[in-house]
């Protein structure tokens, strides 16, 4: 293991973290604030409760999913794109480092960049509603593998893409619907029986149900299928980008 | 002498379908300057990339100290520090913290006092704290060698290091190169100034169109080729050159003041005194005469204009 390669490119894509921190962290709370006061307040006062839950508690877990996920898919793929837009990547392919301690150094800076923001919605979360975590280390739990899958596959992203459209339009096309449709709103057991078994299909739907569960101890489908859910996800992530590194796909014509 | 890198039959093809390397061969010795010489799209690039990581071989082997760049890659790079052709470092980031990221990335502890004395050597200390973007090409080109110094290597690439640098730049960059090969350090350059190659290297290599068509000792190079010229200006222009005389390899420049003989200088006979008395004979008096060599410009020139 090279470490001293890891901790270098950890330091150095928190160092741009830290640049950055206004924009990058501003921004998603700011949204994440709005949220509230507009589904937790106006509207979440003329909701009844959900699964015993108060709707602006309710919606807690699903807007914090809906920012981490997005965070950590634009933070890991644009921590890679960069260097292979502006050529910096040449020193990475040309250092002794493997592709798993490439990957560790990348994904593990945007993974504890999205750590961050979470936390800091939760607090912000805090100023309007008051929520409670009946399992605090399965939240930390899933918190953190959901930072670190989504985080790697933003990885991929930025790997695949070759121009900034790219680079934007699978969180903007894919992972916001995919939220915005998995049950961040509302409890999937809401929806009429064909559309159940739909959203059974959206794997985000399981990440969310399995976040909620942490917070208030109910969810839609069984904690156990969503744990295996994201480690599966991840183990899928894991092997594309394994294949990439393998063959060059992209970085080494 | 011992080779530090061994380059056999390597072949690479791009995507586009490009030959851009056909069957290289070449054994870079421990501790020479190399200079590789060649057109644009030559595959000078191309071929460095390869043994740097950055491209993926077609076929052929490499091996560096004896390490194979694909089955022991952190051996061969760990050697390794190379200096691209393409600026692409207008980042955001400090001198220090680039230079630190350089020497992690290969699996150097941190090292300030080393860092420091490599920012010395480039006259880059005063610059330390300023964003790499905010530099000149100039100094981005400097960043980028103490950037590839990082980590101390063994080999150095520099992949066109003086291309749109100033002259005084490219002075203190010939300097760098030599205090380095003192230390023992294998270079190996690119470059299109060829006096640049002239003054610098141990041997030359030539690549045209992915070929290597060779690889010589420099000193060697401009002698086995080099052709010398005596020039000779006459008291009186002549009209033509004297019949008795056209047989020899003169010239006669456009206003008939100057005579050009070119001889072969490793020839034991250069026809020089048999020229002057048959000069003499003819009456034509000289009143300059300087001999020249020709330049490895020239050599490089008529090298690839021979091939097809
Ligand atoms: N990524 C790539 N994909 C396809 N073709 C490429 C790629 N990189 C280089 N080439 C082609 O390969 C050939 C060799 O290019 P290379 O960059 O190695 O030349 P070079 O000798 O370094 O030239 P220069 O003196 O201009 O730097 C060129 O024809 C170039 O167009
Ligand atoms: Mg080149």
């Amino acid at each position: 293991m090279n470490l001293h390669a890891i901790r270098a490119i950890y330091l150095f894509e928190m160092a741009r973290t830290w640049r950055t921190l206004m924009e990058s962290i501003a921004s998603p709370i700011l949204t994440t604030a709005l949220y509230f006061v507009v589904f937790g307040a106006a509207i979440g006062s003329r909701m009844g409760e959900i699964d015993g839950i108060e709707y602006a508690a309710f919606i807690i877990p699903g807007l914090l999913m809906l920012s981490l996920l997005g965070e950590s898919i634009s933070n890991a793929a644009f921590g890679i794109y960069f260097p292979k837009f502006s050529g910096t990547i040449y020193e990475v392919l040309s250092a002794p480092v493997s592709y798993i301690e490439v990957v560790i150094g990348y994904v593990g800076a945007a993974a504890t960049k999205s750590l961050i923001l979470g936390v800091l919605i939760l607090l912000t979360a805090r100023l309007f509603v008051d929520y409670q975590i009946e399992h605090p280390v399965w939240m930390v739990s899933f918190l953190i593998l959901t930072a670190v899958t989504f985080s790697l596959f933003g990885f991929i992203i930025g790997l695949w893409a070759d121009d900034f459209q790219k680079l934007q339009i699978i969180p903007m096309m894919v992972i916001t619907p995919l939220t915005f449709l998995g049950g961040a709103f509302y409890s999937i057991s809401m929806l009429p029986p064909f559309w159940q078994t739909v959203t059974l299909f959206n794997p985000v739907v399981y990440l969310i149900s399995g976040f909620r569960w942490s917070f208030y101890g109910v969810s839609d489908v069984n904690v156990g299928i969503s744990l295996v859910m994201i480690l599966v996800f991840m183990a899928l992530c894991l092997a594309t980008v394994w294949w990439i590194f393998k063959t060059g796909y992209r970085l080494k014509n | 002498m011992e080779s530090i890198i061994s380059i056999k039959n390597l072949s690479k093809t791009y995507a586009s379908g490009l030959h851009a390397l056909k069957d290289v061969n070449l054994e870079i010795r421990r501790g020479e300057i190399l200079a590789l010489l060649g057109p644009n799209g030559a595959g000078k690039t191309t071929l460095i990339s390869i043994i740097c990581g950055i491209v993926n071989p077609g076929s052929g082997s490499v091996l560096v100290d004896g390490h194979d760049i694909i089955t022991d890659y952190r051996a061969a790079r760990s050697l390794i520090g190379l200096v691209p052709q393409e600026l692409g470092i207008a980042t955001f980031e400090s001198v220090l913290a680039t230079m630190a990221f350089s020497r992690g990335l290969f699996g150097k502890p941190h090292d300030a006092d080393f860092i420091e004395s490599v920012l010395h050597d480039l006259s880059l200390w005063d610059k330390r704290d300023e964003k790499i973007m905010t530099l000149s090409g100039g100094m981005k080109r400097r960043v980028l060698i103490a950037k590839a110094l990082a980590h101390e290597p063994d080999i150095l690439f520099l992949d066109e290091p003086t291309a749109g640098v100033d002259v005084e730049l490219r002075h203190d960059m010939w300097e760098m190169v030599r205090r380095l090969r003192e230390r023992g350090v294998t270079i190996i350059l690119t470059t299109h100034y060829i006096e640049e190659a002239e003054e610098m290297a141990d041997r030359i290599g030539i690549i045209n169109r992915g070929e290597l068509s060779l690889v010589e000792e420099k000193t060697a190079l401009m002698n086995k080729l080099g052709k010398k010229q005596l020039t000779l200006t006459l008291q009186q222009p002549l009209e033509a050159i004297p019949a008795e005389l056209a047989s020899r390899p003169l010239e006669l420049s456009e206003q008939g003041d100057v005579l050009v003989y070119t001889f072969d200088c490793h020839e034991e006979h250069t026809g020089i005194p048999d020229l002057l008395r048959d000069l003499n004979e003819h009456g034509i008096d000289f009143k300059d005469l300087n001999s020249s060599q020709s330049s490895l410009e020239d050599i490089f020139v008529s090298l690839v204009r021979e091939q097809p």
